[in-house]
C-alpha cells in the first residue's frame, strides 16, 4: 500500500514537471488538441468530418481515453474564411494551449495558418485537404498532409490513359480552385509535351455555376472519345447525366472526391453512370459490395451509438472516423512522452497502419522524408451497381 | 455636448492603449481585426449612412486593398507602411470608376449591382491574366511586420499599435469631413436632393466622390487586414465579407462613429459566440442574434449611447431653466 | 454550327431556371417593394419540406401541393413575426433582417437535412436522349409549369380585386389605407404568395442542378439579371429576361469570354440594364418624385 502510495505521488510529480515543461496542452488526465472546420459558410458540407472526430474521440474517452488520458478535442467554425481560421488557431494555440492542431479543413484556410504554426514549433497534423503542397517537409517540417494528393490522382488517371489508349483524344473538365487545378497540373505532368496532341480540350466552371451544361455541351463539340471530371459532387453528378443525355459516349475518369453512390452516382441516374473509372482508397458507405464487411460494420455501429441521426451515406463521416483513427493510432505511439516533438516524431514514423475503411491493401504510411500519409490508390469501375476494383494498388510518387 | 463627446473619445483612446501591455497576443491579433473592421465600416458608412445609398459588396474593395498589399510586399518587396497610400489610391480609383455609373441607380438597385460585385469578386481573383501576381488560387503568402526602431515590442504589439494608429487618424479626417461642408453637402442630398441641386451641389459627382472616398476607406482596411493576417487568396474575400461588413453597419448603427467601432466588435466577437452555442448550426445563431439585436435597436447600438447622453442633457437643460 | 443550335437550346433550357426564380422575386416586389435575399434559401428550405414529404410516401403532386401551402405560411409568419415590427424601421435595418433570414434559412437546412447532395425526382417522364437530348422532358415540363404559374400571378394582379388591393397596398400604404385596404394583410399575403411561386420554382429546379442547402446561391445573381433585363416590376418581363440571360450565358461562356467570366458576365448585364434602361427592357418608366 505504501508503495503504491509512492509510486503514485512520484508519477504525479514526473507528470506534473513534464507538463511543465515540454509537454503543451496535456495533463495527467487529458490531451487537448485543436481544430478548424467550416461549421458555417460556404464549405459547410464537410464540416461532418469534424463532428466525426469528436463522436470517434467521444468512443475512445468512453473506452478510457488513450494511455490512461482522455482526449479533448476542441473543434472550432472558421466558416471556411482565412482571417478567421488564423484567428481560432491562434485562440487555441496561445489561449486554450492545446498540444497541436489536427485535420484542420480547406486549402486556403490551412495556408493561412502554415507559417504561423511552422514558427511556434505547433504541429499541424493530416490537414484535411488533398493538395499537393502539404508534403514539404524540408521548408514546413510541423505540417503532414493526409489523403491522397489530387495531383497524384490525376497522374494516375494520365499514366492509364497513355498504357490502355495512347491515341485518346482528352477533354478536361475542372473545378477552377486550387482542388480542381490540382487535377489538371498533375495530367499535364505526365502528358507534358504530348498535351497539346493527347488533349482536345479543356475548360473549367466555377462553384458559382448553376450548371455546367454550357461546357460539357462546348467538350462534345470537341469531338473528344476520354472525359476526365474533376469536380465535387454536385458538379460531377450534373456532367455525368448531361454527357448521357447529349447521347456523348467518351471513356469517363472520374475524381474520388466524387464516387459516392449516394451523392453522385445515384442523383446522376446509375445506369449513366456505367464504365466510368476512378481511383479509391475508402469504401464508401453506399457501396452495396461493402454490406458484409466488418471494418464497415465496425463504421455503421459507431454511428448508431455515437452520431444517431446522421446522414450514413455521407462519405465525410467515413473519412473523419478514418483519420481519427489514425490520429489515435500515433498518440498511442507517443506513450507518455506527448512533447510535440514526439507527436511529430511519431506522426512520421507509420509504418504499414492499416485503417478498416480504407480498401484492404491500402495502408497509411510515413517516415521523417514522406509526409504524404496515403499514396495508394486502386482503380475501380462502375458497373451499375458498385465500383468494381480492378488491378493492382498503384503507388503513387508524390512529390 | 462637444466637450462631452471629445472627452469619450479621449477615453476610449486612452482605453484603446491599454491592450498591449494587459492583453495575450492572440486577444490583440482580435482587437487588431477590430480596427480593420471598424475602419472599413466606417468607409462603408460614409456611403451608406451619409448618402443613403446601400452597398452590398463593399468586400470587393476590402479585397481590392488587401491584393494591393500583398503584392506589392510579395512581389516588390515594398515595405508594409508604404502598400496603405497605394493600396488608398487603388481603391479610390476603383471606387470612382465602379460609382460613376453604380450611383445613378435608387437604392435597391444599387443594393443588388453591389450585391453582384461581391458575388464575382473571387473569380476576378482567380483570372489568368493576373496571375503571376495573385498567386491565382492558391494565393500570397506575406510576413508579418517587426517593430521598427529595435522598439521592444512584439510583433503583434507593434501591429496593433500600428492600426490603432492609422485607425484614429482615419477617424479624424473621416470627422474633419464629415462635420465640414462636404458632409453636410452629403447629408443635403440624402434628405432633401432637389434642394441640394437647387443650392448648386452637383450631386453625381458629390455621390460618385463619396463612393470613391468610402472604397478609399474599405481599401486601406483589407490592406492593414491582409498584413495582419498574412495572406490572402480568393476565399478570403467571398461574399460573405461583404454582408459581414453591412451587418457591421447595421448592428452598429449608421452616421456614427462610435457606431462603426461597436459593428466590428460585433462581427468579430459574435461569430465565436455563436460557435460556442451550436456547432451544429452556428449559422442559424448569429442570424438569430443579428435579427434580435435588430429588432431590439433597429437604429443601432450607438442609437443607445445617443440615448444615454441626450437624457442628461435635457436635464442640465432643465436645471438651466429653473 | 450543331454545336451554336445545342448551345442556344441548352442556354434556353437553363433559362428556364431563371425565369422561375426571377418570377418569385417580382412576385415580392410587386407585392412588398422588397427585394428579399433570403428568397433562395427561403424556397430550397421548401424544396426539402417536398423532398421529406415525397420520401415519406406521398404522391408527388400532393406532395408539391403541400409545400406550396407550408411555404405560403411560412412566407405569411415571416411577415407577421419579423416584418411586422420593423416596418417603422429604417430600410437599413430591414435589409440587415434579410440577411440573418439567409443565414438562418441556411444553416438550418444544412443541419436538418444534411448537406449532402440528394436527388429530387421529377414529375415528367424520364426518357433519355429526348428531343435529340437538346433539353431533357424535365426541362421542357419546368418551362411549362413556370408559364402556367405565369399566367396565373399575371391573371391575379390584372383581374382580382385582391390583386389590386396587394399592388396598391405596396406602391401607396397611406392612401391604400384610406380606402379601406388592409395594408398590413397585404404585404403577409404577399409574402405568402412570394414564398409560394419560390417553393415552385425550388422544385422545378431541385431535378436539374440537385438538391443541397446552397442550391439557389449561384441560380439567385441570375435570376436578378433576368428579372432587372426584364423589368422588376413585369412579370412577363422577367420570364423572358431570365430566358435570355441563360442563353446569352451560354452563348457568351462558349464563344466570347470563356467559362471563367459567366457570372462577371451576369453583373454587367444587370450594371448595363441599370445604367441605359433602369425600367427594364419590359418595365414601365416610373417616374419618381423627390
Amino acid at each position: 500500500m505504501k508503495y503504491l502510495l509512492w509510486a503514485a505521488v512520484l508519477a504525479t510529480l514526473g507528470l506534473a514537471r513534464a507538463e511543465a515543461g515540454d509537454m503543451p496542452g496535456v495533463s495527467a488526465t487529458e490531451i487537448k488538441i485543436g481544430q478548424t472546420m467550416p461549421y458555417s459558410g460556404p464549405a459547410s458540407a464537410y464540416g461532418a468530418d469534424g463532428r466525426a472526430e469528436v463522436a470517434y474521440f467521444k468512443m475512445i474517452n468512453d473506452q478510457g481515453g488513450i494511455n490512461g488520458r482522455k482526449i479533448n478535442l476542441m473543434s472550432v467554425d472558421d466558416g471556411y474564411s482565412p482571417p478567421k481560421t488564423v484567428e481560432q488557431t491562434r485562440m487555441l494555440v496561445e489561449q486554450e494551449g492545446v498540444s497541436f492542431m489536427f485535420n484542420g479543413l480547406g486549402t486556403p484556410t490551412q495556408t493561412a495558418v502554415q507559417k504561423y504554426l511552422n514558427m511556434k514549433k505547433v504541429p499541424q497534423l493530416f490537414v484535411a485537404t488533398g493538395a499537393d503542397k502539404w508534403g514539404d517537409y524540408q521548408h514546413f517540417p510541423w505540417t503532414i498532409g493526409y489523403q491522397p494528393s489530387y495531383r497524384v490522382e490525376g497522374q494516375i488517371y494520365a499514366k492509364y490513359v497513355l498504357k490502355t489508349k495512347p491515341d485518346a483524344k482528352v477533354a478536361i473538365i475542372y473545378q477552377n480552385d486550387d482542388f480542381g487545378k490540382d487535377y489538371f497540373n498533375g495530367v499535364k505532368d505526365i502528358f507534358g509535351d504530348k498535351y497539346a496532341k493527347m488533349v482536345a480540350k479543356d475548360i473549367s466552371y466555377e462553384v458559382t455555376d448553376p450548371t455546367t451544361d454550357q461546357q460539357v455541351v462546348t467538350l462534345q463539340a470537341s469531338g473528344a472519345d476520354t472525359l476526365m471530371i474533376f469536380a465535387t459532387p454536385k458538379f460531377a453528378a450534373q456532367i455525368i447525366r448531361k454527357v448521357y443525355d447529349i447521347n456523348w459516349h467518351p471513356q469517363e475518369f472520374l475524381t474520388n472526391v466524387s464516387i459516392s453512390v449516394g451523392a453522385v452516382l445515384k442523383p446522376a441516374g446509375v445506369e449513366k453512370a456505367v464504365g466510368i473509372i476512378t481511383g479509391g482508397y475508402i469504401k464508401d458507405s453506399t457501396d452495396p459490395a461493402w454490406a458484409n464487411d466488418q471494418g464497415m460494420k465496425d463504421w455503421l455501429a459507431f454511428m448508431d451509438k455515437y452520431m444517431p441521426g446522421a446522414d450514413k451515406t455521407d462519405g465525410n463521416y467515413t473519412y473523419g472516423y478514418a483519420v481519427a483513427m489514425t490520429l489515435a493510432h500515433v498518440l498511442k505511439e507517443c506513450g507518455n512522452d506527448l512533447s510535440r516533438e514526439n507527436i511529430m516524431k511519431q506522426a512520421t514514423n507509420i509504418h504499414a497502419l492499416e485503417i478498416p475503411v480504407f480498401i484492404n491493401g491500402i495502408t497509411v504510411n510515413t517516415s521523417p522524408t514522406n509526409f504524404h500519409p496515403l499514396r495508394q490508390l486502386q482503380l475501380a469501375r462502375w458497373n451499375g451497381k458498385t465500383w468494381e476494383r480492378f488491378g493492382d494498388i498503384i503507388e503513387g510518387n508524390g512529390s | 455636448m462637444a466637450r462631452k463627446s471629445l472627452a469619450l473619445a479621449l477615453l476610449i483612446l486612452a482605453l484603446a492603449l491599454l491592450p498591449p501591455w494587459l492583453l495575450s497576443s492572440y486577444r490583440l491579433f482580435q482587437l487588431t481585426m477590430v480596427v480593420v473592421y471598424a475602419i472599413a465600416i466606417l468607409g462603408l458608412d460614409m456611403l451608406t449612412g451619409y448618402t443613403g445609398q446601400i452597398s452590398l459588396g463593399h468586400g470587393a474593395f476590402y479585397a481590392a486593398g488587401a491584393y494591393t498589399a500583398a503584392i506589392l510586399m510579395a512581389s516588390f518587396d515594398v515595405p508594409y507602411w508604404a502598400t496603405l497610400p497605394v493600396a488608398a489610391v487603388i481603391c479610390f480609383g476603383f471606387g470612382f470608376a465602379f460609382g460613376f455609373p453604380a450611383l445613378r441607380l435608387g437604392g435597391l438597385y444599387l443594393a443588388l449591382a453591389t450585391f453582384g460585385l461581391a458575388i464575382a469578386v473571387p473569380q476576378l481573383l482567380k483570372l489568368k491574366l493576373f496571375e503571376d501576381w495573385t498567386g491565382g488560387v492558391q494565393g500570397i503568402v506575406i510576413s508579418k511586420p517587426d517593430p521598427p526602431f529595435g522598439l521592444a515590442l512584439s510583433q503583434d504589439q507593434w501591429l496593433y499599435l500600428f492600426t490603432l494608429a492609422v485607425g484614429v487618424l482615419l477617424f479624424l479626417i473621416a470627422r474633419n469631413l464629415l462635420r465640414g461642408r462636404i458632409g453636410l453637402a452629403m447629408r443635403a442630398v440624402r434628405d432633401r436632393p432637389v434642394a441640394a441641386e437647387a443650392m448648386g451641389v452637383d450631386i453625381a459627382m458629390l455621390k460618385t466622390r463619396t463612393f470613391a472616398l468610402s472604397a478609399m476607406y474599405t481599401g486601406i482596411a483589407g490592406a492593414l487586414g491582409a498584413i495582419a493576417v498574412q495572406f490572402v487568396a480568393p476565399d478570403s474575400f467571398s461574399v460573405f465579407v461583404s454582408i459581414t461588413l453591412f451587418v457591421g453597419l447595421v448592428v452598429g448603427g449608421v452616421t456614427s462613429l462610435l457606431g462603426a467601432v461597436l459593428g466590428a466588435i460585433f462581427i468579430v466577437f459574435v461569430p465565436n459566440l455563436a460557435d460556442q452555442i451550436s456547432k451544429a448550426a452556428p449559422g442559424a445563431i448569429y442570424g438569430v442574434i443579428l435579427i434580435g439585436f435588430l429588432m431590439l435597436l433597429p437604429a443601432g447600438v450607438a442609437s443607445l449611447a445617443r440615448r444615454a447622453l441626450a437624457p442628461r442633457r435635457a436635464m442640465t437643460n432643465q436645471g438651466e431653466t429653473r | 454550327m450543331q454545336a451554336l443550335w445545342h448551345q442556344i437550346f441548352s442556354g434556353i433550357a437553363t433559362g428556364g431556371i431563371y425565369a422561375s426564380v426571377a418570377l418569385a422575386l417580382v412576385m415580392i416586389y410587386q407585392a412588398t417593394h422588397h427585394v428579399n435575399f433570403a428568397q433562395g434559401e427561403m424556397a430550397t428550405f421548401s424544396t426539402y419540406i417536398a423532398l421529406a414529404l415525397i420520401e415519406a410516401g406521398f404522391p408527388y403532386w400532393l406532395a408539391f401541393l403541400a409545400t406550396i401551402i407550408v411555404s405560403f405560411a411560412i412566407g405569411v409568419i415571416i411577415e407577421r413575426v419579423l416584418m411586422r415590427p420593423m416596418a417603422e424601421a429604417p430600410v437599413l435595418a430591414s435589409v440587415g433582417v434579410f440577411i440573418g433570414l439567409l443565414l438562418i434559412f441556411n444553416s438550418v437546412t444544412g443541419w436538418i437535412f444534411s448537406y449532402s447532395v440528394k436527388a429530387f425526382p421529377s414529375p415528367f417522364p424520364e426518357t433519355s436522349q429526348f428531343l435529340g437530348g437538346w433539353a431533357s422532358p424535365h426541362e421542357v415540363g419546368a418551362t411549362l409549369v413556370t408559364l402556367v404559374v405565369l399566367v396565373l400571378v399575371y391573371g391575379f394582379f390584372r383581374f382580382t380585386k385582391l390583386g389590386l388591393a396587394m399592388r396598391a397596398a405596396a406602391y401607396n400604404p397611406v392612401s391604400s389605407r384610406l380606402v379601406g385596404i388592409r395594408v398590413g394583410w397585404m404585404l403577409a399575403l404577399g409574402w405568402g404568395l412570394a414564398a409560394a411561386i419560390g417553393a415552385i420554382a425550388g422544385m422545378m429546379v431541385a431535378p436539374i442542378v440537385f438538391l443541397d442547402p446552397s442550391m439557389m446561391s449561384g441560380i439567385l445573381l441570375y435570376a436578378f439579371a433576368g428579372a432587372l433585363l426584364g423589368g422588376i416590376d413585369n412579370p412577363l418581363g422577367a420570364v423572358i429576361g431570365g430566358f435570355a440571360v441563360g442563353v446569352i450565358e451560354n452563348l457568351a461562356g462558349a464563344y466570347v469570354v470563356g467559362p471563367e467570366l459567366k457570372l462577371t458576365l451576369a453583373l454587367v448585364i444587370i450594371i448595363a440594364v441599370l445604367i441605359f434602361k433602369p425600367a427594364g427592357i419590359f418595365g414601365r418608366v416610373i417616374v419618381s418624385r423627390v
